[in-house]
């Protein structure tokens, strides 16, 4: 079979304009998140999130492009832009047509649809900007990150709410693992943080009012993030014959439908997918160093997710390492694998464990050695990175050392 | 005769019981009920949105918040005095 190698990686997200902000701040257990500030926003219960500070479009962006880029789009471009420099792959003709995209969001464009749905009926205008559908679709970031880097091969859009970026990943693998393309863009992007994105979430009383802290016992609830992450993945031997920085390997994925309930986890399914990517990278439980939570800081995610890691672990889960990065950016919702998969790399590359931070009071249902507010030094072979999906839906991933 | 607080409030739980309101007694709990988180969810909506209230209820914490769901009667009690509370 062939193998599938990450040659590069980009990111944009509370915790930093790229990759390298962003790990940093992951070995630092800095906080992105704060205060939100859009349109409207003394109108919502929740006044929390990891919004990213200091983003300016057209420091990046032309005005042309502007006109077609929502946020969701302009954070996919800039972390692909990092990516394929820091890959330095060369899009020649004939690699172009086995080049492809594969990203996920759950919303798209929904800075578009807020601003445009407040112009409709709030305001009462009749007319809206003619580039609001392309702007808003939801392949709207792949499409574009295809254009810009002229890759013409398989590129397309999963949305499966909190797991398309890990669902997109593992398409990525595929794609390449089935020879229909040598490199494939992949990771995913959203832009939630507008008044219509927070509060149809405040709806369902699942958000927290002050903070973010999975598997603590004071934890109440999760708290969005948005941004971005890219990564180049590419055909192993076709990164090695050009001598490409080898990040990791993608060794494994599995994904898996709980086919239960339409927002409460099921322990079974997430066992399901993470027995199965084990399996597909040919591991064992033993194997694996480190693993990113899904953990989203809600009762009953982080409660399942901790039994269902004892259930496939055994006594190893004692010795695994688990943490939510999520405490630190928020819940990327359609992003959020692709920037929690930097924690990944960073144990793997660096020996760092990203911390779980505003961890306060152990809770006996989540008695995991879950990384407590500070990062910790440990070398490893292989990691894992989980996403549980509302919908039931599961996709995790599992990444080794190069060589 | 004026529909009561306590009236409205059981149609809504009733509604969301798939039961008639003569069928809800003031000593139920939601479980007795048929009433799962979601549908707890959905009854707090209708609630405020009956009663022009905020409820304070996060489901990560249902037993924790100041609204009181342990029984049909409690959230009644717990609705007045919102209603109190914030008119």
């Amino acid at each position: 079979m062939r193998r599938v190698v990450i040659t590069g990686h980009g990111a944009i997200n509370a915790l930093g304009m790229s990759a390298a902000e962003t790990r940093a701040s992951m070995r630092e257990g800095r906080s992105g998140i704060g205060p939100l500030e859009f349109q409207d926003v003394e109108r919502l219960q929740i006044a929390i999130g990891g919004q990213i500070r200091g983003y300016r479009p057209e420091d990046h962006f032309g005005r042309q492009e502007l006109t077609l880029y929502d946020k969701f789009t302009q954070f996919a471009l800039l972390a692909a832009r990092e990516a394929m420099a820091q890959s330095g792959l060369e899009i020649s003709e004939a690699l172009s047509e086995q080049a492809g995209v594969v990203l996920g969001t759950a919303g798209g464009g929904l800075q578009t649809q807020d601003e445009n749905y407040r112009s409709v009926y709030e305001e009462g205008k009749n007319r809206v900007h003619p580039f609001v559908v392309p702007r808003l679709m939801n392949n709207a970031a792949a499409s574009h990150v295809s254009m810009a880097h002229n890759l013409q091969g398989p590129t397309y859009t999963v949305a499966t709410a909190c797991s398309s970026s890990n669902h997109a990943m593992g398409q990525a693998l595929n794609l390449i693992r089935a020879g229909q393309a040598k490199v494939v863009l992949t990771g995913g992007s959203e832009s939630m943080l507008c008044f219509g994105g927070i509060k149809a979430w405040e709806g369902l009383r699942v958000m927290s009012k002050d903070g973010c802290r999975p598997f603590c016992a004071t934890r109440n609830g999760m708290v969005q993030g948005e941004g971005a992450a890219v990564f180049v993945f590419e055909e192993r031997d076709h990164a090695v014959a050009r001598g490409a920085p080898i990040l990791a390997e993608v060794a494994g994925f599995a994904m898996t439908s709980d086919a239960s309930d339409i927002v409460m986890p099921s322990q079974a399914g997430a066992e399901r997918a993470m027995r199965g990517a084990l399996r597909d990278a040919r591991l064992n439980p033993e194997d694996i160093g480190y693993i990113n939570a899904h953990g989203t800081g809600t009762t009953a995610n982080d409660r399942t997710e901790c039994a269902a890691v004892r259930a496939v672990f055994g006594p190893h889960a004692d010795r695994v390492m688990i943490s939510s990065t999520k405490s630190m950016h928020g819940h990327l919702i359609g992003g959020t694998g692709a920037v929690e998969l930097l924690a990944c790399l960073m144990a793997l590359d660096e020996g760092v464990v990203a911390p779980t931070i505003n961890y306060r009071e152990r809770d006996p249902e989540c008695d995991l050695d879950v990384v407590p507010n500070t990062a910790r030094q440990a070398r490893m072979r292989a990691v894992m990175s989980n996403a549980f999906a509302f919908g039931g839906l599961n996709a995790v991933l599992v990444l080794t050392a190069p060589g | 005769m004026a529909e009561t607080i306590e009236d409205r409030v059981i149609a809504i739980l009733a509604e969301q019981a798939v039961l008639e309101p003569g069928e809800v007694r003031l000593d139920a709990t939601l479980g007795d009920l048929g009433i799962d988180s979601l549908g707890l969810v959905e009854a707090v909506f209708a609630i405020e949105e009956a009663f022009d209230i905020q409820v304070p209820f996060n489901a990560n914490e249902p037993s924790q918040s100041e609204f009181d769901i342990s029984t049909v009667h409690t959230i009644v009690r717990a609705v007045e005095n919102l209603i109190t509370a914030q008119k």
